[in-house]
């Protein structure tokens, strides 16, 4: 049974749809990419997953339940987690309350956690007494992630997060991401850095218009000549 | 805003569920009339419709521009300020005193005060700027108050010791209320360049403590307004009920009477400002006006001076303020500073639109005359249902209700915020919603 | 030394006691705004409420006879919290979160909330009439008199009792709420939610619970403040609803979302207008020996006459819009 499973999902923000049927599947040892044009409804497609918008068509499986339509404070704890793309840190706390947020339906001790996020991160250990707001692009990024990781989910969904990021940051962003992958998390996010991110990617989802055009590993999308034209610049 | 969709039949049709609400009005009217008599009919009727006024003027500023005007008290009190300065009689005291010429000085010290600030402004002419600059225009500021100060106390004092306060010119009421549009346009005008770049809370703070300051000066200065001495009685345009009596009338009749004529001339004005208002929306000024309130930061990026447009809709709203707190205090007959309470005023004016329609200049004149008649009515119903319950307490043992009266009138103001608890909840956009039609 | 002494009496006493219950009031405000994003115009009279159920404790137990060492009014304060808390968590369900929840905009939220004055005030007046009463059901308050013949005056600084015990409780409760905003998960949550509420909620935090919580705090605060108020001044219905203008300018001032920013608005919005109605004259004199003949200071020297009062904490608010719209430190704005 995949980790997450998604048939046939159709949902939008009230008004036509966006997503017109969407089929994905996710193991928990899998680096799931999706791409696509503008508006082929990439992170509404997260978005639906989390329970930002409203499912009106198919089912959503994550731990053996359709959990479309709940709310994020529910999903959290059965061990989803999302990064959005924008406006993903709390500015006006320090790094490390940052942190203890991602935590906050964690009942349990979570130092251990917090000390294994610093490890992924130092330049964070560093920095946990700052406003997350006083960071540097790619920082802000890394805390958005650790944030994301203090709940210890099973699948981590990430909106575009190399997004603005200078080509430095992308890459330890990508490799921080693998990293987590081999540590038994499961990752399935967006990106418009299509190349780069298929080149690590297990399952890569292309949607167009809603809908999934080609499905494959990552590798095998880059080395397919029609893939390729369409959506990968050549 | 929805469309109303041409087919919808029943309550949805706009047209149906005006007349039916204005039927409904109409036997609501005939009820309190039958019940309280011809002449407090009247006297309901009269001040509705100076509110139907006012609530055309908030209806401009708030349904079509979409700013949260809660200086609606202060408006009303210049208008009647205004009205009270042009059409009461004159004190030939003041005149004959050494008033004019101590007022002209403390003018002339406002010009110069108001000089040096303009010139302090200008100073970056000279090379002052930034923080420089600030400093000079805020000494300016000082200074100028402080100039205006030394001459306007001893002025006050002298004319309130003397001849008591200024008095009037003596002039035809009307004239009085139309000057008092004109002065709360002259007001708005400042209120507005000052504050409408505010967001609406902050809007609706600001104006509320506008209000508050109006209304602490013109209570204060006792000078031009007699402040909580009050003004009265003030002149009508129409006959009043006392010289009907002297031609010959019974008392009954003359009042009655007195009041039609009263009313006639109020409902006049006010049709006359509907049809102005409703052409003005209705034609493409009114389309740009709408294509601001709904979206800003578009209609800005198409070129349209958004700023300015909205200080003319503010003082459009603002002058029917001023000529309906005119036509209030000359039908009272009295100017009294401290009886206006924002309660009384502004809310209750905020009231009418939202439950009326904020946008539809029908169901804003309805909403405030229902509101209005709710409002006089709660009274006596409470007064009805205390004295039940009073009897009834009273015999079980717990003694009378004391002070129903007070009490009583309280009620009103309950009544008011129920009333617009259940309006946000079952019906936001009004009793009579904006139509708004495709072009 | 004199003049200091009347200086201290009037400024400095009566400052930093309005200045508490402004900000005591003004957190509430911000705290609200920043957690509901809206105008919580209704404050003022969650104050009052506030204050008139400590009067009818107060009274229950002047009635059984129970007599304190400590005005009353301060011995029911806890109970009171209680119960205004429930009274405010009541207000939000039954009132403003169904508008909430049917997506209705900031404006809609302030015109509710103004309802909500309406019926409060019509409420609490038609209950206990629309008189002024003294909240002090048993004994008058007791006056500290410092003296102060050891420095040269010749006048002692005056606290009352009252007062004392409103500095304590001001300092008591804002040391809590920093302890709970800084040291508790909920408190963190809570500055969480006001700083980004999307990502609040996407991190699992219980965004109900929050908005629960916001209430609590704001209506035992208000109920502080209005008790407080109203042992200072008197009880009446519309006690409060006349600082729910400087009140809002605190907040402001001091940056909306801020509760840090709140507390030091209060104080300088209560100071400001204490030193402007304040008679300077009375503490200038000495300079009256040092002036030429002719040449006096006059009689009244306040900045601003006494009915002006309100206008001083409006003058500050327009300033702060113009100049720095988010207040001091930085809250939300447009």
């Amino acid at each position: 049974m995949a980790l997450i499973e998604l048939k046939h999902v159709v949902g939008g923000y009230g008004g036509a749809p966006i997503l017109n049927g969407v089929n994905m599947a996710i193991e928990q040892s899998d680096i799931g990419v999706i791409v696509g044009p503008n508006g082929a409804g990439k992170s509404t497609t997260l978005k639906a997953i989390f329970g930002l918008l409203r499912v009106t068509g198919g089912t959503i499986e994550f731990g053996g339940r359709n959990v479309a339509n709940s709310l994020p404070d529910a999903l959290v704890p059965m061990g989803l987690s999302f990064v959005p793309q924008e406006k993903n840190v709390f500015t006006s706390m320090s790094v490390e309350e940052n942190l203890e947020m991602g935590a906050f339906t964690r009942p349990d001790d979570f130092s251990e956690t917090m000390d294994w996020v610093y490890q992924m991160f130092p330049v964070l250990a560093e920095k946990r007494r700052q406003p997350a707001g006083e960071l540097s692009g790619g920082q802000r990024q890394m805390v958005a992630m650790g944030r994301a990781l203090m709940s210890k989910p099973t699948l981590l969904m990430l909106d575009e997060p190399s997004a603005g990021l200078s080509p430095r940051y992308v890459t330890e962003i990508f490799e921080t991401i693998v990293r987590v992958n081999k540590e038994g998390v499961g990752i399935l996010m967006v990106e418009q850095n299509a190349r780069q991110a298929l080149a690590f990617a297990s399952r890569g989802f292309v949607l167009a218009n809603g809908q999934n055009r080609f499905t494959g590993t990552g590798p095998e999308l880059i080395a397919d000549p029609e893939v390729a034209k369409s959506f990968l610049g050549g | 805003m929805s469309a109303a969709s041409p087919a919808a039949r029943g309550w949805d049709s706009p047209l149906l569920r005006g007349l039916l609400l204005f039927a409904a009005m109409f036997l609501i009217v005939v009820v309190v009339g039958v019940v309280q008599g011809q002449a407090t009919m009247l006297l309901i009727l009269t001040q509705a419709t100076a509110f139907a006024l006012i609530a055309l003027g908030l209806n401009i500023q708030w349904g079509y521009g979409g700013l949260f005007n809660f200086a609606i008290m202060g408006f009303l009190m210049v208008g009647g300020a205004s009205t009270v300065f042009l059409s009461y009689p004159v004190n030939m005291e003041f005149w004959n005193s050494d008033g004019p010429m101590l007022l002209g000085r403390a003018l002339l010290a406002f010009l110069a005060g108001l000089a040096l600030v303009l010139a302090a402004r200008r100073v970056d002419r000279f090379g002052i700027r930034g923080k420089g600059k600030v400093v000079v225009v805020a000494l300016a500021w000082f200074a100028g108050y402080v100039i205006y100060r030394s001459q306007i106390d001893p002025a006050a004092d002298y004319i309130e010791s003397t001849a008591g306060f200024v008095g009037g010119l003596g002039l035809n009421p009307v004239l009085g209320w139309l000057f008092g549009g004109l002065v709360s346009a002259i007001i708005a005008f400042f209120i507005g360049r000052i504050s409408l770049g505010l967001r609406t809370d902050y809007l609706a703070i600001a104006t509320i403590g506008i209000s508050e300051i109006l209304r602490a000066l013109i209570k204060n200065m006792d000078w031009l307004t007699r402040g909580t001495m009050t003004v009265s009685p003030m002149p009508w345009p129409t006959p009043l009920p006392q010289q009907l009596q002297a031609a010959g009338m019974s008392i009954a009749d003359s009042f009655v009477s007195a009041r039609v004529m009263f009313l006639a001339l109020s409902v006049v004005i006010l049709i006359v400002a509907f049809v102005l208002v409703q052409r003005a929306y209705g034609g493409p000024w009114g389309r740009m006006m709408r294509a601001i309130r709904d979206n800003h930061i578009s209609a800005a990026s198409m070129g349209k001076d958004v700023t300015g447009r909205q200080l003319e809709l503010f003082i459009f709203g603002s002058i029917l303020m001023g000529i309906g707190g005119a036509i209030l205090a000359t039908f009272t007959q009295i100017f009294d500073p401290s009886g206006y309470q924002p309660i009384n005023h502004t809310f209750m004016v905020w009231v009418m639109v939202i439950v009326g329609g904020a946008g539809n200049n029908w169901g804003v004149v309805l909403g405030a005359f229902l509101i209005y008649i709710v409002w006089i009515i709660s009274d006596p119903l409470a007064q009805l249902i205390f004295l039940n319950l009073s009897a009834f307490t009273d015999n079980i043992g717990w003694g009378a209700i004391p002070e129903i009266d007070s009490r009583a009138l309280q009620m009103r103001v309950f009544v008011l915020g129920v009333v617009i608890t259940i309006a946000l909840r079952y019906a936001p956009k009004g009793l009579i919603p904006e139509v708004v039609k495709r072009t | 030394m004199d003049e200091l002494i009347f200086f201290i009496n009037r400024v400095l006493i009566s400052g930093t006691v309005l200045g508490s219950i402004y900000a005591l009031g003004a957190i509430g405000i911000t705290l609200i705004f920043g957690i509901l994003r809206f105008a919580h115009f209704a404050h003022g009279d969650m104050m009052t409420m506030g204050a008139f159920v400590s009067f009818v404790l107060a009274s229950a137990l002047a009635a059984a006879g129970i007599v304190l060492p400590l005005p009353t009014g301060f011995v029911v304060l806890p109970v009171a919290m209680i119960i205004t808390a429930i009274l405010a968590l009541g207000l939000d369900k039954g009132f403003y979160a169904p508008l909430r929840a049917r997506g209705a905009r900031p404006v809609t939220l302030l015109i509710a909330s103004i309802g909500v004055t309406l019926m409060i005030q019509g409420l609490i007046r038609l209950i206990f009439g629309s008189g002024t009463r003294s909240i002090y059901v048993s004994a008058p308050k007791d006056i500290f008199r410092f003296d102060m013949s050891w420095i040269g005056g010749s006048r002692p600084i005056n606290i009352t009792e009252p007062q004392l015990i409103m500095f304590v409780v001001t300092a008591l409760l804002v040391v809590a709420l920093h302890l709970f905003l800084t040291r508790s998960r909920l408190g963190k949550a809570m500055r969480a939610m006001a700083d980004n509420a999307d990502l609040a909620q996407v991190s699992g935090i219980n965004t109900a619970l929050v908005v629960r919580v916001t209430w609590v705090i704001a209506g035992s605060l208000a109920c502080v403040a209005g008790t407080m108020l109203a042992l200072d001044v008197a009880l009446m219905p519309d006690l409060a609803f006349n600082i729910v203008l400087p009140i809002f300018a605190a907040a402001i001032v001091g940056g909306l979302g801020h509760a840090y920013g709140a507390i030091v608005g209060g104080f300088l919005i209560a100071f400001a207008e204490t030193l402007a109605v304040f008679n300077w004259t009375a503490v200038l004199r000495p300079l009256n020996n040092v002036l030429p003949e002719g040449m006096a200071l006059p009689a009244n020297l306040a900045l601003v006459p006494t009915e002006y009062k309100l206008t001083v904490a409006f003058v500050i608010l327009v300033i702060t819009l113009l100049v720095r719209p988010t207040g001091i430190f930085k809250g939300a704005s447009t």
